[in-house]
């Protein structure tokens, strides 16, 4: 059969790890944007409320753009230790 | 003529699909195996697969489709740029690292590299063939929609130069040279959005903008008395409040012999005016662009701020601004936004398109597009629905998942999908940008909005319409690549290698992919030409939508549930693809397509993504666990 890796990869004693820290880090990032998206469809007159200048809508759309950006440094962080750490003897 | 053929822009689009052609014979002389066909060897660096990312992924509906969307609807359009970046989250947090640990080439091997069950094969593959497809169209449709004002040819046309092209991209040398192309595409499209917003945010923003050296027509509004007399008496009265004009809103008047039609809005005196643009449909099919053929240039381009506000006072322009003061600005002013009425008057149809002062706040916020205030709960369900297809789709597109399997190590999937979210992100935040400069800047094509951001772009002069132009043509390319590869591996080797369980030599097999490329190439040449005029967002939405409904609930099951079977995944695909596309096929948006009235449709929604993504999950639910006794059960991953 065709399956498998196209190529030959290591052992990876990070992968249990790397998977809790990824599903905690798509809980967070999920419960944000399905609130942004609750509040657009409950109360969408408060998205023009003027926050820092800008309406809350725009920090909102800022926000969710930086804190996937910031999340994913900080998960390839984590991550990266995790394998330097763990795959010592592999 | 909104736009007219420049030879620096047929020169630019020549230049490039040369070099792209050149980059895909180079590589191709040197690739030869199916590894390299369908994964570039598994070599491919991950910052440059990471830039491949963005280029696969910012295509013709995020750059032409979302800053058209926010030029005419503004916060709504950037919604779907908040949704597709989100939906990169779950592809880097869940779906990133297994992908490259179970897959080989295509994402049927990472579905079934526990099973090796013929159902998963075969199901999944047909997943992947139908969302590349789907997706594929409006690819090939915004082919067509770009190809007529840069060079001046017809729809078929560029949807066949874009189809010939990127069949001989992919059948030479796979997946190599389609990803360095992305690479390219990805980088010149960031760096020269980047380019158009600095000069957008030093412009700045005036009530009376001037493009290329041309200055904004001027809207004059006029009054009339109870019994419709014109305060300017060289304009007499056509069709008026009693005709089918009149019951629309609308009157149509005569200056020297020429017509033009005018909202009227009822004061204490008798009625304000403002000037219209409008399409008339003729009996025969004749269309008139404002009372003229369209090569006349009578219908020209729109978008302007009616009354602007820096720092709490009035000006009438701001000058060169930094950009949070930018969107400051337009917060505190008011935008002339365009509505649209259908008149029938007789066999003629007309298309009036009108002012909508807005205030900016109400720009900057969701709703315009979106039924969200005041909405029913049908109407609120639709809007939750798409951003929950938006968010649950990008993980699950095949295009996108076999580019895990060109990078050689799961630090480098994980890194690469990194640089894609700082590249998508930065450049999502510039489509708010670009959007909105063209919603004030008077280059709004009102029949087409897709051109907002290239014809933003000719508002500073001919070079850099042709650069953006010439990008945006690359930006299909690059994407109908990846998703011919995607399918054509879904067909040698998902179904002719795997499931069919053909013996192939390594040669037979990049043969059969590169032969598979071809028929799907001319299976995309082919739609492209039929589905011309249909709108493009609309198709992205059905792949998306079919993809979060027919793939994610499988990947994501099979990775975290310790019961998924064979039998399970099976039928969790197969009622993802029948319930999404089930529920498309008789929506009002649909009814629409067909020509029949949309109210008739049998459910009231067009976002199926809430009610097929839940079902794909139970029916592989309960498959899996009527079918724990069979050897094919699968385990999680950890």
């Amino acid at each position: 059969m065709g399956h498998g890796p196209a190529v030959k990869l290591g052992r990876d004693d990070a992968a249990a790890y790397k998977t809790k820290l990824g599903v905690k880090m798509f809980v967070v990032y999920t419960i944000v944007y399905f609130t942004f998206i609750i509040i657009n469809a409950t109360n969408p007159k408060s998205m023009e409320t003027v926050v820092m200048g800008q309406t809350a809508a725009v920090i909102w759309g800022f926000g969710l753009i930086g804190l996937a950006l910031v999340q994913a440094v900080i998960y390839n962080h984590l991550c990266t230790k995790a394998e330097s750490e763990m795959n010592k003897g592999v | 003529m909104i736009y007219a053929q420049s030879p620096l822009a047929i020169g630019l689009f020549i230049a490039f699909v040369s070099f792209v052609l050149g980059l895909s014979f180079y590589l191709g002389r040197k690739k030869s195996s199916a590894s390299s066909y369908y994964a570039a060897g598994g070599n491919v660096h991950w910052f440059t697969n990471g830039i491949a990312f963005a280029g696969d992924y910012l295509s013709a509906a995020s750059f032409l489709g979302i800053c058209g969307m926010i030029a005419t609807a503004g916060y709504d359009g950037w919604m779907y740029s908040i949704g597709y970046l989100a939906g990169w989250v779950v592809a880097l947090f869940l779906v990133a690292e297994p992908m490259k640990r179970l897959g080989k080439y295509t994402f049927t091997d990472a579905l079934d590299s526990k099973f090796n069950s013929k159902p998963i094969q075969l199901t999944a593959a047909i997943s992947t063939l139908m969302v590349s497809v789907f997706y594929l169209i409006p690819q090939m449709v915004g082919a067509g929609v770009l190809v007529q004002p840069l060079l001046g040819l017809p729809h078929w046309v560029g949807v066949v130069i874009v189809g010939v092209v990127v069949t001989i991209i992919v059948a030479t040398a796979g997946m190599a040279s389609t990803t360095y192309v992305q690479f390219f595409k990805g980088a010149l499209l960031l760096i020269m959005s980047a380019v158009v917003v600095i000069m957008v945010l030093f412009r700045g923003l005036s009530t009376t903008p001037v493009n290329n050296g041309v200055v904004y027509h001027d809207f004059k509004p006029m009054t009339a008395t109870e019994s419709m007399v014109i305060s300017d008496p060289a304009y007499s009265v056509v069709a008026g409040l009693d005709t089918a004009f009149g019951k629309a809103g609308f009157v149509k008047l005569a200056k020297d012999g020429k017509e033009s039609i005018w909202k009227f809005e009822k004061t204490d005196a008798g009625y304000n005016l403002e000037q219209t643009l409008y399409v008339t449909t003729k009996e025969d099919g004749t269309k008139l662009y404002n009372g003229a053929a369209k090569e006349a240039g009578e219908f020209f381009p729109v978008g302007h701020v009616k009354e602007l506000r820096m720092n709490g006072k009035d000006v009438l322009t701001t000058g060169a601004v930094g950009p949070l003061a930018y969107l400051s600005a337009i917060k505190d002013s008011t935008i002339v936004l365009w509505g649209k009425k259908y008149v029938v008057d007789g066999h003629e149809k007309t298309e009036v398109f009108y002012q909508k002062p807005t205030p900016g706040t109400r720009v900057l916020r969701p709703g315009l597009k979106f039924k969200v205030d005041n909405a029913t709960p049908i109407e609120t369900f639709n809007f939750v629905s798409l951003m929950l297809a938006l968010f649950c789709g990008t993980a699950a597109l095949p295009h996108i998942l076999i580019r895990y399997y060109t990078v050689p190590s799961q630090a480098a999937a994980r890194k690469s999908t990194i640089v894609a979210i700082a590249a998508i992100g930065f450049f999502y935040i510039l489509t708010l940008f670009l959007g909105v400069g063209a919603m004030t800047t008077g280059v709004i094509n009102l029949t087409d909005n897709n051109m907002s951001a290239p014809l933003l772009a000719l508002s500073f002069g001919v070079v850099l319409f042709a650069v953006i132009s010439s990008l945006a043509f690359a930006t299909v390319l690059g994407t109908v690549s990846g998703l011919i590869v995607a399918a054509s591996g879904a067909v040698a080797h998902d179904l002719m290698d795997n499931f069919l369980d053909i013996k192939m030599t390594e040669d037979g097999k990049v043969r059969a992919g590169k032969i598979s490329a071809v028929v799907v190439g001319c299976i995309a040449i082919f739609l492209g030409i039929k589905f011309e005029g249909m709108n493009v967002s609309f198709l992205v939405g059905w792949a998306f939508a079919v993809a979060a409904s027919a793939n994610l609930p499988a990947i994501l099951m099979l990775l975290f549930w310790s019961k998924t079977t064979a039998k399970g995944i099976a039928a969790s695909i197969t009622v993802g693809i029948v319930s999404s596309l089930g529920l498309i096929l008789v929506s009002p948006d649909m009814y629409a397509v067909y020509g029949l009235i949309p109210k008739d449709a049998p459910i009231s929604f067009n976002s199926p993504a809430a009610i097929s993504i839940p079902l794909s999950i139970l029916a592989l639910v309960i498959v899996s666990l009527m079918t724990q006794n069979d050897v094919n059960r699968g385990h999680a991953v950890e």
